[in-house]
């Protein structure tokens, strides 16, 4: 789960590292009440959860409290990449010497999580990333002892920050720390972290990523969720424990296990035919989540054709075919179905769903074969 | 010969009251598993299947009472990590955990936890192993695969099962069949099994099944063109997935752009690996 600028720099705060004292606003107006309220200039942000918005025009400068409004007006009708613009960030402007990139991640690969920083930060981070990787110092943090002050000094004098700024660096290295620690974050980043002309470190802006699978011990970050950002199929796939993605073709997929998902949608692409959608149930799914998959594929007008592809493991055949004749019973879909179920109890399986006005298909390459003559016809 | 379970396992069940727990139990005891004991805390002194397994409060209680060499876990994600730790402490030396959706840093902790105390993982969110005709550890159906000289590893669960199924069609059968999972930090990885098939007189051939992220499958690549003798084919899955939704800045730096299944592919065939198109060609790749 992304969270936007507003509301990872909220939860910076919290863990003691400076943000600006800016507030969120929905609407014109509100972006000018902040701005007088701040004095001086103003940065008008727009959140969206996309990056590349200072590029997109959505990061403005403005010197009034007017302006502060004539902006908002602007940036709260823009799009950027598809996404509407609905709130933005009103900041106090910053004198800026030096922008520092400062983030932890997931590193899968070291199974740790990493801290990283560069004193070439800022907007081409991933550039800087690519072509000069040894101006990004980084540092794997022992999960069981967590972050340890040698290490954020470390880094403090791997990208050359001056004397002065190691202890306030510190604390910032902690409070990312336990920021990320603490809300289970996959991801918490500060890009900039600058040195402000008043010789003070500053993070401008925030990025965070929960980890959806730790969200049942964060209720209030859960609640934090933005549902604008999610294709409509999603959210009503997520509230089910369905993994889902919409794409543009038009052979609706049905499977269990992501890599088999991913393997039938390569098929039907091999076979000539466009999956509408990558959909796993996950395991053990039972009859209301089969139903409410079917419902989630079918309320995409582009499906033409339908492909159930189950090998049952910890998932049982027979509970899959229930959910399928529930959702049918249900919706009454007028388009042509093609199942193939294999593994545990999929003999019960199939006999469940002998009466149901299906093709069925024995291997991979026939039931996606049979899928693509399906949506031509 | 097989790797990690064989006749001799002596197979502790965690979460064996539980739905999964019991159904999978059924099936792994009529498969031939030995399977001596169940934990489930505050179901102690009950028995399962008609009174033929005995149930325990804690690993510990069980290790003693019926001498456990390998465990295996079906208890819920926010329970998992500390069944996890619960049978590393009981002095477990394999953990098998299926649970799918446990947080990353939970199994980061996990992880540093075993890798101190020596203890192999396999999984989370996983399909288990199977040794044909000797002990099914996990939730793969046995009947799906026989007894042969291919050594499967694979990080996807029911992928795994479409390539044992095409495999038997043919004829052809597993020395071990291993589901290390898909989650971004798990316990046995394919390196791991590589090396222990080339080590197992009894496996000739190996079949390993990746999928799209991660760099795994890259280094796995490493690892075959300078440590493998044994032939190697492999798929990969989300050949056609459309690029995935990013991880921000850090994951960009971290994976430096790599984790696509065309990388995957062209490390593999480097390595000398055959890489399948679909899934129902590897047996003929096998050939």
């Amino acid at each position: 789960m992304k969270l936007h600028e507003y509301q990872s720099k909220q939860i910076f705060g919290r863990y003691g590292i400076p943000v600006p004292k800016g507030r969120v606003a929905a609407t014109a107006s509100e972006a000018r009440q902040i701005a007088e309220e701040l004095g001086g200039r103003v940065v008008v942000k727009s959140q969206v959860l996309v990056g590349g918005r200072g590029k997109a025009g959505g990061i403005r400068l403005a010197k009034t409290p007017k302006e502060a409004e004539d902006m908002a007006t602007q940036i709260l009708g823009m799009e950027i990449k598809g996404l509407p613009v609905r709130k933005v960030l009103v900041d106090p402007a910053a004198n800026i010497d030096q922008e520092i990139y400062l983030g932890i991640t997931n590193d899968r690969t070291a199974r740790r999580p990493v801290l990283m920083a560069s004193a070439a930060g800022g907007v081409d981070i991933e550039e800087v990333a690519r072509t000069t990787p040894e101006k990004i110092i980084k540092v794997h943090i022992d999960p069981l002892l967590g972050l340890r002050d040698y290490q954020a000094r470390d880094i403090a004098v791997g990208i050359d920050l001056p004397k002065q700024y190691w202890k306030q660096f510190g604390e910032i290295c902690h409070g990312l720390w336990q920021a990320y620690l603490e809300c289970d974050a996959t991801l918490a980043e500060i890009n900039p972290l600058v040195i402000l002309k008043e010789k003070q470190l500053a993070a401008l802006d925030g990025k965070m990523l929960l980890d959806d699978n730790a969200l049942f011990r964060h209720p209030e970050l859960a609640e934090m969720r933005d549902a604008d950002e999610e294709a409509p199929g999603e959210t009503e796939a997520r509230k089910y424990g369905l993994s889902f993605i919409k794409l543009d073709g038009n052979i609706g997929c049905m499977v269990n296990g992501a890599g088999l998902a991913m393997t039938t949608m390569d098929i039907v692409k091999l076979f000539g035919g466009e999956p509408a959608n990558f959909l796993d149930i996950g395991g053990g799914a039972s009859a209301d989540k089969v139903a409410a998959a079917l419902r989630i594929i079918l309320s995409d007008k582009n499906v033409k054709a339908i492909l159930f592809n189950v090998f049952g493991g910890i998932t049982r055949c027979d509970e899959v075919a229930r959910g399928i004749l529930t959702a049918l019973e249900e919706v009454k879909p007028q388009i042509p179905m093609v199942v193939r179920l294999v593994g545990t109890n999929a003999e019960e399986g199939r006999r469940l769903l002998a009466d149901a006005d299906m093709t069925t298909a024995e291997t991979l390459a026939d039931a996606a074969q049979k899928a693509v003559a399906a949506a031509k016809a | 010969m097989s790797i990690l379970v064989n006749k001799n396992t002596r197979l502790l069940v965690q979460g064996i009251t539980g739905n999964e727990g019991l159904f999978h139990t059924a099936q792994m005891v009529a498969y031939g598993t030995k399977v001596v004991s169940g934990v489930t805390p505050g179901k102690g002194g009950e028995w399962v299947l008609d009174g033929k397994i005995p149930v325990f409060d804690s690993c510990r209680a069980a290790v003693e009472a019926t001498g456990v060499n390998t465990a295996i876990i079906f208890v819920s994600a926010r329970f998992a990590p500390d069944a996890i730790f619960e049978a590393a402490d009981a002095g477990i030396p394999f953990i098998v955990c299926i649970t799918e959706g446990i947080p990353v840093q939970d199994m980061m902790r996990v992880r540093e936890y075993l890798d101190q105390k020596g203890v192999r993982l396999l999984g989370p969110n996983c399909p288990g192993l199977l040794t044909p005709g000797e002990a099914k550890v996990g939730i793969i159906p046995g009947d799906i695969a026989i007894p042969g000289n291919v050594g499967c590893v694979s990080r996807s669960g029911t992928l795994t099962y479409e390539v044992l199924y095409a495999l038997k069609q043919v004829g052809m059968g597993a020395t071990t069949c291993v589901g290390i999972g898909g989650d971004p930090v798990n316990g046995t990885n394919f390196i791991d099994c590589l090396r222990m098939f080339e080590d197992d007189p009894h496996t000739e051939k190996v079949v390993m099944i990746g999928e799209i992220g991660g760099t795994d499958e890259e280094r796995a690549a490493e690892f075959i063109a300078k440590q493998m003798t044994k032939p190697v084919v492999s798929f990969i899955a989300g050949q056609t997935a459309p690029p995935g939704k990013r991880m921000g800045h850090a994951g960009a730096i971290i994976e430096g752009g790599s984790g696509t299944a065309e990388d995957k592919v062209k490390a593999l065939e480097a390595a000398g690996v055959k890489v399948a198109k679909h899934p129902e060609q590897i047996p003929d790749l096998l050939k």
